[in-house]
């Protein structure tokens, strides 16, 4: 017998789906509204029971297992009863560096084992991306505010947000929720050399009149001067690459959507930002969301695209916010929607909330997770360019990737090429954390070496650095004698690693090597989608083997076997990354040998 | 998957091994590995359903590509050059055989798999007794068929043969995600609380003994199921008007399952209920002493 939704369930789902503009056509909504349902869902309630799960089903005529399978696949909507207020306490790198250990201790002493169903709960999470302000946890609350909040020094902090989450309803805190922005210690000082940082701090985020008169959309009157061909050729000979990781030149997939023949065309903006020491895509959303709409309006332009999705990362509810209300300010404004600025264009962004998956951060598992199905990568080719989202022609670019657009249209893609080095144009946002004295974000020109950015962060607390981890967990660990390196695509590929997302991540002497190691492992492991063997049971063996390598056995020699099997068969960049960590930390002998320091 | 057949079709031509080979535009790598001899492992892979590219077993070293890619579902194009005997692609398929055999119980796995896991020397002992496995109690819920997930490797084709392929009643998923994605129904329903109709299509298309008839499973357990005392008469179904073929599998005068021929131009291996299970009744009418149970 099939469970009956409780009331509050019924209304909820409906509630959303009522909420939207009447469809075209009658009928069950369309699958890619699914997710944003199921959302719907956990925020009104806490969890998704049988009852409220088949509500769903039934709005939308998919069948239950799928749907469970669907929800089961994200942590943030949980299938089983849930506290109302789950603390999702970080334990990654950056905040174990910073005491997340203790953080848990207090969590646990106070809330009890981790996953409870009273009113306050926590569980342990993956990076939240603040690790500039570690240790950092996001709070996911039912019919509240999510929020983020950081410094969570072991103490006073932990336990007076405790007693506030506690003692009150609602979002009447006596700690505000959100925490502090990202750190961008070059503001502070007041840089002039800040290009894609420029605006931040320096204009009301919710205000469009603020950023108009900051220059904002001259970038989208010159494109319309320009035409399509002429902004894709803009980009082209901007040399630009991508800064999701993956650093494909961002010209040849603009000019690859814009001459796809199959219609429609659709653009996304990656902004899952998950990759565990990357927190830049949530500075920009932040603090300067009308610069990401008019950018994406720019790419839908040149590339032919009329609808555009924008995914953001679960755990980002403050990005989240303040982009619908660009976006919502954007419509009345007639810079969104039919005929934007009178140019004949009809563009809009829907944003996504992700549900706490990195895979999701994967292009094709993007897609996937967008059109309501599991979050599970697609086999190359076809490539997104050719058949992506809804099996059309699909521009995916990362947010630092299209902020960048804006001033290639404004001075020209010869002028942006000219700074930086000759394969690595522009400039690049790094997300500085660990043992140095000023984290935070900061942009510099490419060409800067390792040593010079860590100068900038202050330099290295507590002395020489035992390794600086570049690119994040999926990246790899560089010796300190190697701060020659210039942070270029081509000089971290030519030292063995690569820039991935802009970590830059500092272990000082008192960096416990060994747990830091463990814990990327753990990381894969958890957030491995599961669709393929080698890295489902790849990233499992690969955990055992290093607890037994760190325990002083021999297993050197089945790490090697495993992470080449990883990096060999798997069929995405998580499953080829997902050794690169541990085998640099092996060959750097950062860790083994009994050593439990 | 199938290509058109006739004077239209292009051909392309690869190299694999070293030696040219021809095929019609549109086929895999894997279908120009078969054309040329090449015995090549699969076990996601099934000619009647889309590949799902999942296992990996049957990854080859393609020249130009960076990864290994799956022969089962990457299409030929001209000129490609591909190795499968190399050592990476060796190297590759013993892993994807390890890790399935140190996390999964293969001991009812088709033979294949075994001679495969020999070939490549695989040697899932070395993960140690402490490596982690899916090991699990059999699902019994019902007299028809029962579900085994200790056996399996998460291949995907009965959801597939559940869904849009053949069945189109979706009552399995996977669910949940890495180490812990699994078959299930939603909740982990019992099967007769979910959408399952029984057709046992999903024990059809199964390589690991994950799905199996009940019969088989009680008889494994009384140490009385002997294939070699089987035999199997080919009959039509009588139930309907289809025309689905039917294999009767029979020990000692009794059925013992069903299964369906997967290159029947009908049913492609895909029966229902009563091609698959109405032996039951028949059989109930036989076995005087053994009254039907619910
Ligand atoms: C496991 C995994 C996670 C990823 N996560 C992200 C992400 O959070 N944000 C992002 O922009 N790209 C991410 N990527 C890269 C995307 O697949 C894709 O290359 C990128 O969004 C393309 O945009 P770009 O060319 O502007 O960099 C990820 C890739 C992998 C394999
Ligand atoms: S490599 Fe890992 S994350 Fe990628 S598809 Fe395979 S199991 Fe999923
Ligand atoms: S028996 Fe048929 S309906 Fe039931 S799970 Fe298997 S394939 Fe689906
Ligand atoms: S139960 Fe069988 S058919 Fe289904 S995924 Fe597992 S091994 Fe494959
Ligand atoms: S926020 Fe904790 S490691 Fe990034
Ligand atoms: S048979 Fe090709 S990936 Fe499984």
């Amino acid at each position: 017998m099939a469970a009956a939704p409780s009331s509050a369930e019924r209304e909820a789902v409906d509630a959303f789906l009522g909420s939207l503009p009447a469809p075209a056509a009658s009928g069950p909504p369309p699958r890619h509204l699914l997710l944003p349902a199921l959302h719907a869902l956990v925020d009104a309630i806490g969890w998704i029971s049988e009852g409220g799960l088949n509500h769903v089903c039934e709005r939308f005529g998919v069948p239950p297992a799928e749907a469970y399978g669907v929800a089961s696949f994200y942590a943030l909507l949980p299938t089983g009863p849930r506290a109302p207020v789950v603390i999702h306490a970080c334990d990654d790198i950056a905040c174990r560096m910073a005491g997340a250990d203790r953080v848990v201790a207090v969590l646990e002493e106070v809330l009890g084992p981790a996953g409870g169903t009273d009113a306050v709960t926590w569980l342990p999470s993956p990076c939240v991306g603040a690790c500039d302000r570690a240790p950092a946890a996001f709070i996911q609350r039912t019919n509240a505010e999510n929020a983020t909040v950081d410094g969570l020094a072991p103490g006073l902090p932990v336990e007076r947000l405790l007693a506030d989450l506690a003692g009150r309803e609602g979002t009447d805190l006596a700690i505000p929720l959100r925490s502090g922005s990202v750190r961008i210690p070059q503001i502070e000082d007041g840089s002039t050399e800040l290009r894609l940082l420029r605006r931040i701090g320096r204009l009301d985020p919710a205000r469009l009149d603020d950023y108009q008169a900051a220059g904002g959309y001259e970038a989208l009157r010159r494109a319309f001067d320009l035409g399509p061909e002429g902004v894709v050729r803009e980009v082209s000979d901007s040399r630009l690459l991508g800064r999701g990781g993956a650093a494909f030149p961002a010209g040849r997939k603009w000019a690859a959507v814009a001459t796809a023949p199959a219609r429609p065309h659709y653009l996304v903006c990656n902004a899952d930002e998950s990759e565990p020491g990357t927190f830049k895509d949530r500075a920009l959303m932040e603090e300067d969301p009308f610069a990401l709409v008019e950018a994406m309006t720019i790419a839908g332009y040149a590339t032919g695209c009329e609808t555009s999705y924008l995914y953001v990362r679960g755990e980002y509810p403050t990005a989240t916010a303040r982009l619908e209300h660009a976006i919502a300010e954007c419509r009345r404004q007639g810079l969104l929607g039919r005929d934007v600025m009178g140019a004949g264009f009809d563009f809009d962004i829907e944003i996504r909330r992700g549900g706490g998956a990195y895979i999701c951060g994967e292009e094709t598992a993007l897609f996937n997770s967008i059109e309501g199905f599991r979050g599970e990568p697609r086999n190359k080719p076809p490539f997104p360019t050719d058949r992506g989202l809804f099996g059309k022609p699909t521009l995916v670019n990362n947010v630092e990737t299209l902020i960048n657009v804006l001033d290639i249209v404004l001075e020209g893609g010869p002028a942006f090429a000219g700074v930086g080095t000759e394969a690595s144009t522009g400039t690049k946002l790094f997300c500085v954390s660990g043992s140095v004295a000023r984290p935070g974000l900061y942009e510099v020109v490419f060409g800067v070496t390792l040593g010079e950015l860590l100068e900038l962060a202050g330099g290295v607390s507590g002395g020489r650095p035992r390794a600086i981890l570049l690119g994040g967990a999926a990246g790899t660990f560089v010796p300190p004698d190697r701060l020659d390196i210039p942070l270029t695509f081509e000089g971290t590929r030519a030292a063995g690693a690569s820039l991935g997302s802009g970590v830059v991540m500092v272990f000082g002497e008192a960096a416990d090597m060994n747990d830091i190691v463990l814990r990327i492992a753990a990381f894969f492991r958890h957030e491995s989608c599961g669709q393929c063997v080698p890295c489902r049971v790849g990233t499992v063996r690969q955990e055992e083997a290093l607890r037994r390598f760190i325990g002083g056995e021999d297993e050197a020699g089945l790490l090697d076997e495993i992470g080449r099997a990883m990096g060999d068969a798997s069929i995405c960049g998580l499953g080829h990354t997902a050794a690169l960590a541990a085998r640099s930390a092996i060959s750097l002998g950062l860790i083994g040998n009994g050593d439990r320091r | 998957m199938s290509v058109a057949r006739g004077s239209t079709v292009r051909s392309v031509t690869i190299a694999v091994d070293g030696h040219d080979v021809t095929v019609p535009e549109g086929s895999t790598i894997l279908a120009a590995c078969r054309e040329a001899g090449i015995p090549t492992p699969t076990l996601c892979f099934l000619e009647t359903l889309t590949p799902v590219n999942t296992c990996r077993v049957c990854v080859v070293e393609l020249e130009g590509s960076r990864a290994l890619v799956p022969a089962c579902s990457r299409r030929a194009e001209a000129g490609m050059v591909v190795s499968t005997d190399s050592e990476r692609v060796r190297h590759s398929r013993k892993m994807v055989l390890e890790f399935l055999g140190s996390s999964v119980d293969l001991s009812l796995a088709d033979e294949e798999i075994r001679q495969w896991m020999h070939e490549y020397r695989a040697d899932p002992a070395r993960y140690g007794s402490r490596a982690e496995t899916v090991a699990q109690p059999p699902k019994v819920q019902d007299e028809l068929y029962i579900r085994d997930y200790e056996k399996c490797i998460l291949c995907y084709k009965c959801v597939q043969a559940c869904g849009v392929e053949a069945q189109n009643t979706f009552a399995i998923a996977v669910a949940g995600r890495g180490f812990d994605a699994r078959i299930s129904t939603e909740f982990d329903v019992t099967l007769p609380d979910s959408a399952c109709v029984y057709c046992g299509n999903c024990i059809g298309v199964c390589p690991t003994g994950a799905l199996v008839f009940k019969t088989e499973f009680d008889m494994r357990r009384e140490g009385t199921w002997d294939e070699s005392r089987q035999s199997v008469t080919r009959t039509i179904c009588s139930y309907c008007g289809v025309g689905c073929n039917l294999d009767l599998h029979v020990q000692d005068n009794r059925i013992v399952k069903v299964t369906s021929p997967l290159d029947h131009d009908v049913t492609s291996g895909h029966l229902c209920i009563k091609g698959r299970f109405g032996w039951r009744h028949v059989q109930a009418g036989l076995d005087e002493p053994e009254a039907e149970e619910g």
